[in-house]
């Protein structure tokens, strides 16, 4: 397995948000995690991709065999984990093809793999570029420094193709998307998608499914993985919301 | 230098006329600060006499003087009769290789990377004959001196430019100005002496000659640099090597003069030992420095990197008399550990159409205090001034501090100023998001705060852009977690 994932229990600030989740993502797969608001889906990749403040208290998370739990986030992107943000932050100041150069660079490194210099990663970029249809001219801006919604979803997108992670978590990138942006970034993560990748997609609409086609769908609801299936599972959300499978209405 | 110092020598050895007993072979006096200390150092250095009689001018202005004290500093009072006021230059000791050197050291070098041959000169390694200070400065003042340019020390200059001094020395901090430029004035060891001539665009950077000789510049340095209409100089103070210092009191004096269509741009990196993490040992940096846009249409502009020092007390400012003339001051302070400074800028607007330009770039970490105090006086002739201050603190932890005192004086109703303030703090969401995209947290760290300095950066001359954001990110090493 890709990621395996073990009776995950996790707090944030004392209060238990992952209550014992099992999940078992196999390479090439795509993994869609719907649920209402505040199941801890955004915990949940932030628990994987190393926050500080999210507390696992048992079970456990490992990729390939490897524990992710005991590493360093830095440490984790080096392997192969990257999240797409549901909220990019913004890097006032800091030039987003400099922080793209110094990102990939520092993971190539950790992984014993010679550095790119400036001309190859310009061509590197030029590429990936056109693959999210993103404006060059963000290039030579602050990192999401008055990005659009779109733009800062793009420019995640961006950094994807260019890190090439074998473990993608996109949290909610379809949100605040309009259709035009979300068929262009689904096309970025169609063409992204490939046997040694596995993607996590987060999300709390089944519309983007239409466009990144999911090989299994899970809900997640009250700290757990609820109920797994494949995408009919999505369309069935989508008629029946959460409110049959958490036991309660509607609740988001 | 040191032919000039042997030369020196030879003409203090003649003799000293005043009966002064002190034995003028000496290399250094006792500690203690009186009339005969002030004609002692002045005998030594063969002034002129209205040299002399300029410092025992300002000694006994500064005897009337108290020290200041300012609401955001804090230190013990210094004993003045402590300190020893004269110490001949003396030849660091000779070490024979970089082995000899403290690796501590060395490995800043390299993280800053300065090139071998500059390390070893830096630490008091022989040099390699072509690098040898001496034959650098050599050609370097050839070049110069073809284009009409002085660039000597003060010393040599009252010996070889006496009417050039005497002219401007003090013409724009007089020695009544503050207390540390009156005891500067009474006492100054030596400093630099920059002539630009009508109409000549110097020829290079001051700045190579002055790292390399960057040593020994003692702890009452006096720089004067006059240019003359039409001219333009940029010359660079300091080193981003660490520098130590016996002498915990620094008390330096800058004086720049522009006069019609001039441009001085004067860069400072400063790296002084802060101390220990108690702050013990570290430097006191209480400088006056001062530009005067004499002429119309001339232009000062300062720069700065502050990074080390105990405590650092600087303002360096403009004064726009001429009409049209232009001020600007880009400056980046970092306060950690127990570091304070209290910085910023005073634009004095006096002429027409006057313009000056600040950016203020504050980084705190660790417990660091900083203050930032800038003056905007728009005089009553000031028509049409225009000032725009950027003021911003970037707080990294939360046990440091940032304030900001703006003082802004108009009397002309037509004059704009523009005032903006922010303060930031590095977030756990920028760290995470850096870290997950790979960067360790001091590149994360590195990489935000050069982000925040990058308007000042864009200001240095290029090497020395390379090497400040070099030393920032050293600076702030373990500043988080
Ligand atoms: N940083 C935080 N501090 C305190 N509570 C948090 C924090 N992040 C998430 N939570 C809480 O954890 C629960 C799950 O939130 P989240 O994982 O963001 O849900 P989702 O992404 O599914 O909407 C919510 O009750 C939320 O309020
Ligand atoms: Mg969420």
């Amino acid at each position: 397995m890709m990621l395996s994932i073990k009776n995950l229990k996790a707090e944030v600030e004392g209060k238990e948000i992952l209550k014992g989740l099992n999940l078992e993502v196999g390479a090439g797969e795509v993994h869609a995690i719907m649920g209402p608001n505040g199941s801890g889906k955004s915990t949940l990749a932030h628990v994987l991709a190393g926050r500080e403040g999210y507390e696992v208290t048992s079970g456990e998370a490992t990729m390939d065999g490897q524990d992710l739990i005991g590493l360093e986030p830095e440490e984790r992107a080096a392997l192969g984990v990257f999240l797409a943000f549901q909220y990019p932050v913004e890097l006032p100041g800091v030039n987003n093809t400099h922080f793209l150069k110094e990102a990939l660079n520092a993971q190539r490194k950790a992984r014993g793999e010679p550095e790119l210099d400036s001309v190859a990663f310009l061509k590197l970029i030029r590429e990936k570029l056109a693959l999210v249809s993103m404006k060059p001219e963000l290039l030579k801006r602050p990192v999401n420094a008055g990005f659009s919604g779109g733009e800062k979803k793009r420019n995640e997108i961006l950094q994807m193709a260019l890190l090439e992670p074998r473990l993608a978590i996109l949290d909610e990138t379809d949100s605040g998307l309009d259709i035009d942006a979300l068929k262009t970034v689904s096309d970025g993560v169609n063409a992204l998608r490939s046997p040694e990748r596995s993607i996590i997609l987060v999300t709390h609409y089944q519309r983007l499914l239409d466009y990144i086609q999911p090989d299994f769908v899970h809900v997640l609801a009250g700290g757990r993985i609820v109920r797994s299936g494949d995408k009919t599972l999505a369309k069935e959300l989508e008629e029946k919301g959460y409110g049959w499978l958490t036991g309660q209405d509607e609740a988001a | 230098m040191s032919s000039s110092n042997k030369q020196m020598d030879a003409l203090v050895a003649k003799g000293y006329e005043h009966g002064f007993v002190t034995d003028i072979e000496t290399d250094v006096i006792p500690p203690g600060l009186n009339e005969d200390v002030i004609r002692f150092i002045s005998a030594r250095k063969n002034e002129p006499e209205w040299v002399l009689e300029y410092r025992l001018k300002a000694y006994r202005h500064w005897l009337t003087m108290t020290p200041p004290h300012w609401s955001s500093v804090h230190y013990p009072a210094i004993d003045f009769q402590a300190i020893s006021y004269f110490a001949a230059p003396t030849k660091k000791p000779q070490l024979d290789s970089l082995d000899q050197v403290d690796p501590e050291l060395l490995r800043t070098y390299e993280k800053l990377g300065i090139p071998l041959e500059e390390q070893k000169a830096l630490s008091g390694v022989a040099v390699d004959a072509v690098f040898d200070s001496v034959s650098v400065a050599t050609t370097f003042r050839q070049n110069l001196a073809d284009a009409g340019v002085i660039f000597c020390s003060i010393s040599e200059a009252a010996q070889e430019h006496p009417d050039l001094l005497r002219e401007y020395l003090g013409s724009v901090v007089p020695h009544t100005d503050n207390f540390y430029a009156a005891l500067n004035a009474a006492v100054f060891t030596d400093g630099t002496f920059v002539y630009i001539p009508k109409g000549v665009r110097c020829p290079m950077e001051l700045s190579t000659y002055f790292r390399i000789n960057a040593q020994n510049t003692g702890q009452f340095e006096r720089t004067l640099i006059v240019a003359e209409e039409g001219s333009h100089v940029s010359y660079l103070e300091g080193c981003t090597a660490p520098q130590r210092d016996e002498n915990q009191l620094h008390a330096a004096v800058v004086e720049l003069i522009a006069m019609q269509d001039a441009q001085i741009k004067y860069s400072t990196v400063q790296n002084w030992y802060p101390g220990d993490e108690q702050g013990r040992g570290g430097i006191y940096n209480f400088v006056t420095k001062r530009g005067d846009c004499r002429g119309a249409r001339s232009k000062i502009s300062w720069t700065q990197v502050e990074t080390g020092s105990a405590i650092t007390w600087k303002y360096p400012s403009c004064l726009l008399r001429g009409d049209d003339s232009v001020g600007e001051f880009y400056s980046v302070a970092v306060t950690k550990g127990r570091q304070q400074a209290d910085t910023g800028t005073k634009m004095i607007h006096i002429g027409r159409n006057t313009t000056s330009t600040v950016v203020s770039k504050g980084i705190s970490a660790g417990g660091g205090q900083q203050a930032y105090r800038g003056l905007v006086r728009m005089s009553q002739r000031a028509e049409n001034a225009r000032n725009h201050t950027q003021c911003d603190s970037l707080l990294i932890g939360d046990r440091c501090a940032a304030h900001t005192f703006p003082y802004i004086e108009v009397k002309n109703p037509t004059a704009k100023v523009e005032h903006e303030a922010t303060t930031s703090k590095i977030g756990e969401d920028q760290l995470f998001y850096c870290r997950s995209r790979g960067l360790s947290e001091e590149n994360a760290v590195s990489l935000i705060v050069n982000g925040f300095c990058k308007e000042i950066f864009n200001e240095l001359p290029m090497e020395f852009a390379v090497e400040a954001q070099k030393l920032l990110a050293i600076s702030l090493e373990g500043a988080v977690g």
